[in-house]
């Protein structure tokens, strides 16, 4: 097939990523939310170390996400926000990921994460009726549905169920992360999204830890159908913490072999101001992807990298 | 020496020389957690011994790439034992075991041109073009209102080789021959 058939024949899932766009903006404008826009050429990221920028311009990057933007807002007054952003991640190439991808991200302040795994409930049965699918439907033969009674599983419990082993007392990420990929992940959202939150206090990013149980953080990650939909924390805003971790994050890429970033200055600064506050990155390719049974994110968008 | 590839570089195709032997990537899935290390899961086939295997590798892991090399060669003769090849440009000559020539022994007739693939100097591999056309050396007469057989019947090539075909060929003919499939295609005149 030609590039004209291939687009042509894309016509009913684009239609359906619009639907799903459409309804987000509503969802969130109907809430109070105020849609925002903020760079996507930036001078200043998050150094993680499993995150790889594509750089752009001379000293700057395409955002890995919005976040740091997002929490700027926020520490500025504004209470709640949300965003549909390309995003960009070096590298990352597969049948669930594209260097570059759609992300909606959302914030509020005064709540903790408990709150947006509310919001995600009613996101996800409000996207659901708009696309359609509101009373459930086969994705790649297996039987999905919304509804709002979502299994809720701690990391530690997901690890001790499927991979017999406590993360809490054994800090060694790589074997964490082929676990969670080989062995956990299959297990979850089926036929209901799952939330897998409190992540080791070691794999915290951005999250604030758990104030009665420092071991973990207060982190989630929602999935569906065994594929990482979202990742939302109650946000660290303790600034001296946070440049310890980035601190952290930066001596860990220099071990990696990785190459250096500077510390991100102005979102530092702008954490004095930061309020109590929760937020997430959602995936929408993926999600529209389970919503078109669509067995990988090349077919849900109109022109797949390379 | 072969080229230092990373894990980034993996993908279905590439070739990857492992324990000194040379392996294609011939299924390969990219899985990561959102701000966990990325996971390489590949299905890999060793190019000599036809076994396969599958390995997941991670970021930071190094591979050094197979040092491969096509070089068309005419095919000469066969001695009973080995099949000999020549390099038309250079004229550089070689030997194969029928195990090494593979598949292509059913199709292989004196001077045919071939694509021989070298593994740091040595051959690992012979591929033929997409259609050959070989003469019938043996087929049994067509009789009329045999219909029992389903329409066709057994072919013996001149190299050997036996295939189903239409019932209408006959001793002497010229087929087209499918060499990715071992099938008759149509008769040449």
């Amino acid at each position: 097939m030609g590039e004209r058939e291939i687009l042509a024949a894309k016509r009913a899932r684009l239609e359906l990523r619009a639907q799903v766009l459409n309804s987000a903006r509503l969802f969130f404008s109907e809430r109070g939310f105020l849609e925002v826009q903020t760079p996507l050429l930036a001078f200043e990221l998050a150094p993680e170390p499993q995150i790889e920028p594509i750089p752009a311009d001379e000293k700057g990057f395409l955002v890995t996400s919005p976040e740091l933007f997002m929490k700027r807002l926020l520490a500025a007054g504004y209470e709640k926000i949300f965003q549909i952003s390309p995003a960009f991640r070096r590298g990352e190439r597969g049948r669930r990921h594209h260097p570059e991808f759609t992300l909606l991200e959302w914030y509020r302040i005064g709540v903790d994460y408990g709150a947006l795994q509310q919001d995600c409930r009613e996101l996800l049965t409000t996207l659901c009726r708009g696309a359609g699918r509101d009373r459930g439907w086969f994705y790649q033969k297996r039987w999905l549905e919304a509804g709002e009674d979502w299994q809720v599983l701690t990391v530690r419990e997901a690890f001790r169920e499927f991979v017999g082993w406590d993360p809490g007392l054994d800090s060694d990420e790589t074997r964490f992360d082929t676990d969670l990929v080989e062995k956990v992940e299959p297990h979850l959202g089926f036929p209901r999204p799952c939330i897998l939150k409190d992540y080791p206090a070691n794999q915290a990013a951005l999250a604030r830890l758990k104030p009665d149980d420092p071991s973990v953080a207060e982190r989630f990650e929602l999935y569906w159908a065994g594929i990482e939909l979202a990742n939302g924390f109650s946000e660290l805003t303790d600034a001296r913490e946070q440049r310890r971790r980035f601190e952290a994050a930066l001596e860990m890429r220099r071990q990696l072999g990785y190459p250096p970033y500077p510390l991100p200055e102005a979102f530092l600064d702008s954490m004095a101001h930061l309020p109590p506050c929760a937020g997430i990155a959602f995936g929408i390719d993926r999600l529209v992807m389970l919503l078109a049974d669509a067995d990988n994110l090349d077919q849900v968008v109109a022109f797949p990298p390379e | 020496m072969g080229t230092t590839l990373t894990a980034g570089d993996l993908r279905k195709g590439i070739k990857l020389e492992i324990d000194g032997e040379p392996y294609i990537v011939v299924d390969f899935e990219f899985a990561k957690p959102g701000k966990g290390q990325a996971l390489y899961r590949c299905r890999l086939r060793n190019m000599i011994t036809g076994s396969q295997f599958d390995r997941t590798y991670r970021s930071g892991d190094k591979f050094t790439g197979a040092d491969l090399e096509e070089q068309q060669m005419q095919f000469l003769y066969h001695d009973g034992k080995r099949y000999h090849f020549m390099n038309t440009s250079s004229y550089d000559q070689l030997e194969l075991i029928e195990e090494q020539v593979g598949d292509a022994v059913n199709y292989l007739t004196e001077n045919q041109m071939t694509d021989m693939l070298l593994f740091q100097g040595r051959p690992i591999g012979v591929s033929l073009p997409n259609f050959v056309n070989l003469k019938v050396a043996r087929a049994d007469p067509w009789l009329k209102g045999d219909t029992a057989s389903g329409g066709t019947k057994p072919i013996t090539l001149e190299t050997g080789f036996v295939l189903q075909g239409p019932l209408f060929i006959e001793e002497g003919e010229t087929l087209k021959i499918d060499t990715r499939t071992g099938t008759y295609v149509e008769r040449v005149k």
